[in-house]
């Protein structure tokens, strides 16, 4: 074996120790929940404990309408910006960046301040109406990775000329975007899809002070009272992420006629 | 009044002007080439004629119709781009079936019309196919399918053959003539190749920096060009530059050597010093015989170019270019070596605006 290979692979081998070892003992002291015995005690009752299951599934139904109401804010505008206003590229980016640079916090308590119960537009005094800001706060947490994982779907195929070869065939806007556009971001949709559902799933600081029964709470919760369940809840966690990333990486192969974004 | 009629048309970038007073009328079933170098307006031409730029001003109008306000997709227009623009989440059936779809033709017309255009096309077979899964020449014929399958008034090719390689360039180029002629249908078409515009046109415009420089056939093109623009972008040839002796012979002096010009003098003062084109073909070495043009020179350059060799002859301050066919039997001439050349009066082309 040449020395710069075997380099490669005691450097691989280095970071797969790196980063599956702490990962191995915590699915490790996952089944210790029974004295001297390996179980998956820990993970029935995760799985049996009511509040696992709601703020799953309330944290489920928040991405899936995350992911929708995202999707169709950021691919038209995505969309209308590469073909139209190319100029105003670098702001519109600019302002999908600022979510991770203004911390969950500010922007809860900002939320808070304008949508309390005693404001003009009092958001925050019913269920529905704090899910609804819930769901919007999660569409701007996942605007820098939706628009990067959509714009760069778009780069990836000829938005301009296509939009063009079906406007001389006779097609108007609504056509063009949903029938010629849409399907060949097929695949970037996808990616920014499991990407906003890995960042909403885990959520916890706006959804904890909204006082809302979400999954990222729930971990909190668990994490502060229990010691097994935490560590079979941090495994499950990342097989959903692992999960998520395969499908990606499948639906990235696309079909022939796909394009596949060239990153996210 | 012409089919495609186009008025008074300007357009301008960011203060730069890139299409300025362009007229042209172009009759039903006719192929009109654009024929320029790159940045020439040609493009931005056929994309007003389409819809995708609105001119300053002027008008377009289509089968007597004004279209100058109309969006593309108002327009009956059918486009082929350079980059063949097939839609890739679409069969190939699906790409030439788009344009029936949104015109909501019923289904049995629509099948029986992607049959048709896959015939046409001489791709019967890969309906079912992917665009990722052709080679360049099959996507273009497709985009050619695509874009005639709504049954368009005009069809406008932007450069459509200039991602293929040279062999498969040729024979689309004649197969898009074929389909053109078959159906009769009036078409634009912009190139930058002098080669395709001269061999498929039935007319060409030659434009340069926004304006048309000359409108033509493409003998006339070649033949007699108008201006040094024409005369050197399409083809070889030579720029003499000659004194004119009589105007109303044509008596020419170039470098000293007096020569006729048949045409184009009449307007001229004698003693001008007047630009001449003249085409290598045109030239052949040896002694001027039967009233021909003569002049004397020595080889500069010997170029061997397979069927032909092209050879440069310098005089004084001028310099002839000559292309004598390849006989296996004959050598070419040395270089360094003197010798005549000649050429026919009608040969010597006066230059419009060209004194030098």
């Amino acid at each position: 074996m040449k020395r710069g290979r075997l380099v490669s692979w005691i450097i691989m081998a280095l970071s797969a120790i790196y980063f599956f070892v702490p990962l191995a003992c915590t699915f490790e002291f996952s089944l210790r929940l029974k004295r001297g015995t390996y179980s998956f005690a820990a993970y029935e009752n995760v799985f049996n404990d009511y509040r696992f299951q709601e703020s799953f599934l309330y944290s489920t139904t928040l991405s899936v309408a995350t992911i929708i109401f995202g999707t169709l804010l950021v691919v038209p505008t995505a969309y209308w910006v590469q073909l139209k206003l190319p100029r105003i590229r670098p702001l519109v980016e600019f302002l999908t960046l600022m979510p991770l640079v203004i911390p969950a916090i500010i922007l809860v308590f900002g939320y808070i301040r304008i949508y309390n119960s005693s404001s003009l537009l009092p958001m925050t005094s019913a269920s529905w109406s704090t899910d609804t800001l819930l769901a919007c706060s999660y569409i701007t947490l996942a605007l820098p990775y939706m628009y990067r994982a959509i714009d760069t779907g778009l780069q990836s195929i000829d938005v301009k000329t296509l939009t063009e070869a079906a406007e001389s065939l006779g097609a108007r806007w609504p056509s063009i975007l949903f029938g010629v556009i849409l399907p060949n971001l097929r695949v970037a949709i996808v990616s920014s899809a499991f990407l906003t559902f890995a960042t909403v799933i885990g959520e916890f600081t706006i959804a904890s002070l909204l006082d809302r029964p979400a999954f990222g709470p729930y971990l909190q919760l668990i994490g502060a009272n229990r010691a097994y369940e935490p560590s079979a809840l941090a495994v499950i966690t990342f097989l959903v992420t692992w999960g998520c990333m395969g499908v990606i990486q499948l639906l990235g192969r696309g079909r022939k006629g796909g394009v596949a974004p060239t990153a996210y | 009044m012409a089919f495609l009629e186009i008025a008074e048309l300007q357009k301008t970038f960011g203060g730069n002007r890139v299409v300025q007073d362009f007229n042209l009328a172009v009759e039903k079933g006719e192929f009109i080439s654009f024929l320029g170098p790159s940045g020439c307006g040609k493009t931005t031409t056929l994309r007003m004629v389409a819809g995708f730029e609105q001119p300053d001003s002027g008008r377009i109008s289509i089968g007597g119709k004004d279209v100058t306000a109309l969006r593309a997709n108002q327009r009956k227009i059918g486009m082929v781009f350079q980059s063949y623009a097939l839609f890739p989440n679409m069969t190939v059936a699906e790409n030439i079936a788009y344009g029936l779809k949104i015109a909501k033709r019923p289904r049995a017309e629509i099948k029986g019309r992607v049959e048709e255009m896959l015939a046409l096309i001489k791709l019967p077979k890969l309906g079912d196919r992917y665009p990722s899964q052709l080679s360049g020449g099959q996507q273009q014929r497709v985009a050619l399918a695509r874009a005639l399958s709504v049954n368009p008034e005009v069809l406008l090719l932007d450069e459509p053959l200039s991602a293929l390689d040279a062999k498969i360039r040729i024979a689309l180029r004649e197969e898009i003539r074929a389909v053109q002629r078959k159906l009769g249908i009036t078409t634009i078409y912009v190139t930058h190749d002098q080669e395709e515009a001269l061999s498929i046109s039935d007319r060409i415009v030659v434009m340069s920096d926004g304006r048309m420089e000359q409108v033509g056939t493409p003998f006339e093109i070649y033949n007699h060009p108008r201006t040094r623009f024409v005369a050197s972008f399409v083809g070889t040839l030579s720029i003499l530059r000659g004194e004119v002796l009589d105007a109303a012979s044509g008596r020419v002096a170039i470098d000293g050597q007096e020569v006729f010009a048949a045409r184009g003098l009449g307007h001229l003062e004698t003693g001008r010093v007047q630009s001449f084109a003249l085409r290598p073909e045109a030239v052949m070495l040896g002694a001027a015989v039967n009233g021909r043009n003569g002049l004397r020179g020595t080889i500069e350059q010997v170029s061997f170019l397979g069927s032909i060799i092209r050879i440069r002859v310098a005089l004084r301050d001028n310099a002839v270019l000559l292309d004598a066919l390849n006989n296996p039997g004959t050598p070419p001439p040395e270089f360094g070596s003197e010798v005549a050349v000649s050429f026919s009066r009608d040969d010597l082309l006066a230059l419009e605006g060209e004194s030098a």
